[in-house]
């Protein structure tokens, strides 16, 4: 078998791209190189780009990315795309906006579909960032999916956050919402040549200064403006990225953000094997089938069931 | 866990011609298959589709060309695939091929062309017979 942990920290294109194949489809192979990987990891700088269907996200991603380019930094980019729900197939489309950017030896980028996963991420996309850390790339982008109002997964794997915003989709009461606003720790107001935008422009400022108001945070979320197509203000938003990096880093938030990241990362772990070490079993006798029979003829009540087989996993 | 193994394949518009409705719309039949589908956009050139797909890992390149160029593009792709060692991915063609190009295309390794009026079902059964199984 090849050595794909040995291979990636060489930077091996190839490899990494297999690891990941191996990470989406929750290959039990992935586990001894993401084993030896993780010493490796935490290098990066991740940056999440959220924002709704249609808002720009991945010219931005691929402006960034350029911006990124020129200062010497490598980049490692994960796009997400939704999966069908009926078919579970996906339509990837964010390479068209980041052709320029495949023949670049210093950028690796990954489409991902979400497979059914919500929250704007894919399940794997964490595990990814990870292998792309690993491979060296000085800087991930994470790319979401088209959000709503709920999406917010993103923030539990980016350092710094840009929640993209266009004008015209929705009036006041839209910023004053919880959910996607709330996550932003740089506001990016993109199209802003567009008709509406000085009036979102002033909204979302005026929703920054309420939060402060209301609560003081130790981070103002500044509100930028860009025309991704035509690379307007993405130098402006990479400075102030790496401001909020820089308040992230001497404020200590960014270590107190990483060991919450860790924590809830090795939970889920822990939770996942869990899962699939006892849903194995329960299949592999037959036992699951008795209970369902005898919880839909009511002789038997999922709770009590759920009560008995955590009982006697924990005495095993 | 291989039999539910998602297909990955990237379809790509190799040249200068800026017809893709083609492209795009097998891009949803396969979507539709249940496959995971990169699209690359226009004007790609071989050099990318290979990159493409060395990232994003594909089990399949499908390639459409409308403008004569596929005599070289096609058989490029192939003999680039294979410096890179992915020599196990299923390369297939589409658009407007003459019938005399296909045999040396066959020859050069793309695996099949499907010309205008393929029942899409029949491009999807196809690709899902010859794809690869991946170590």
């Amino acid at each position: 078998m090849r050595d794909y942990a040995k291979e990636v920290l060489e930077g091996s294109v190839r490899a990494a791209a297999r690891l990941i194949s191996w990470l989406e489809d929750e290959d039990p192979r992935a586990l001894e190189h993401m084993e030896r990987l993780y010493a490796h990891t935490g290098r990066a700088y991740v940056m999440g780009i959220t924002g709704s269907p249609g808002a720009g996200k991945s010219t931005l991603t691929d402006k960034v990315t350029f911006a990124l380019r020129k200062k010497g930094l490598t980049v490692g980019i994960v796009a997400v795309d939704p999966s069908s729900p009926f078919t579970g197939g996906a339509v990837l489309g964010d390479r068209v906006r980041m052709s320029r950017l495949t023949m670049d030896p210093g950028v690796f980028m990954r489409s991902m579909a979400t497979r059914g996963f919500l929250g704007g991420l894919a399940k794997a996309t964490g595990e990814v960032v990870k292998v792309l850390d690993a491979l060296g790339k000085d800087v991930i982008l994470i790319e979401t999916v088209g959000v709503g109002q709920d999406e917010v997964d993103v923030i539990r794997l980016a350092d710094t956050t840009c929640l993209v915003l266009v004008p015209g989709l929705g009036d006041t009461i839209q910023s004053m919402k919880a959910g996607v606003m709330e996550i932003a720790d740089v506001f990016v107001i993109n199209k802003a040549d567009r008709p509406g935008a000085d009036q979102l422009y002033a909204e979302v400022t005026t929703r920054v200064e309420q939060d402060a108001s209301i609560r003081e945070r130790a981070w103002t979320p500044p509100v930028m403006r860009t025309v991704a197509v035509d690379d307007e203000g993405i130098g402006d938003l990479v400075e102030a990225v790496e401001a909020h990096r820089k308040f992230l880093e001497e404020s200590g938030a960014l270590e107190e953000k990483r060991r919450r990241r860790a924590r809830e990362e090795t939970l889920q772990l822990i939770h996942g094997e869990l899962y699939r070490r006892i849903r194995d079993r329960l299949t592999a006798n037959g036992e699951l089938d008795a209970l369902v029979e005898a919880i839909v003829q009511r002789r038997e009540s999922p709770y009590r069931a759920m009560q008995h087989v955590v009982a006697r996993w924990m005495r095993e | 866990m291989t039999e539910d193994r998602k297909i990955k394949i990237i379809v790509a518009k190799p040249g200068l011609d800026g017809h893709d409705r083609g492209a795009k719309l097998l891009a949803r039949i396969f979507a539709e298959a249940g496959m995971e589908v990169v699209y690359t956009g226009l004007r790609q050139t071989p050099e990318m589709i290979v990159e493409t797909a060395l990232q994003e890992d594909a089990d399949v390149v499908g390639l459409s060309s409308l403008s004569g160029v596929h005599m070289y593009f096609f058989p490029r792709v192939v003999e680039l695939l294979r410096e890179k060692g992915l020599d196990d991915v299923l390369v297939v063609g589409g658009g407007i091929i003459p019938k005399e190009d296909i045999p040396e295309l066959k020859k050069a390794g793309v695996a099949e062309i499907f010309g205008p009026g393929t029942p899409t079902a029949e491009i999807v059964a196809f690709i899902k017979n010859n794809v690869r199984t991946r170590d």
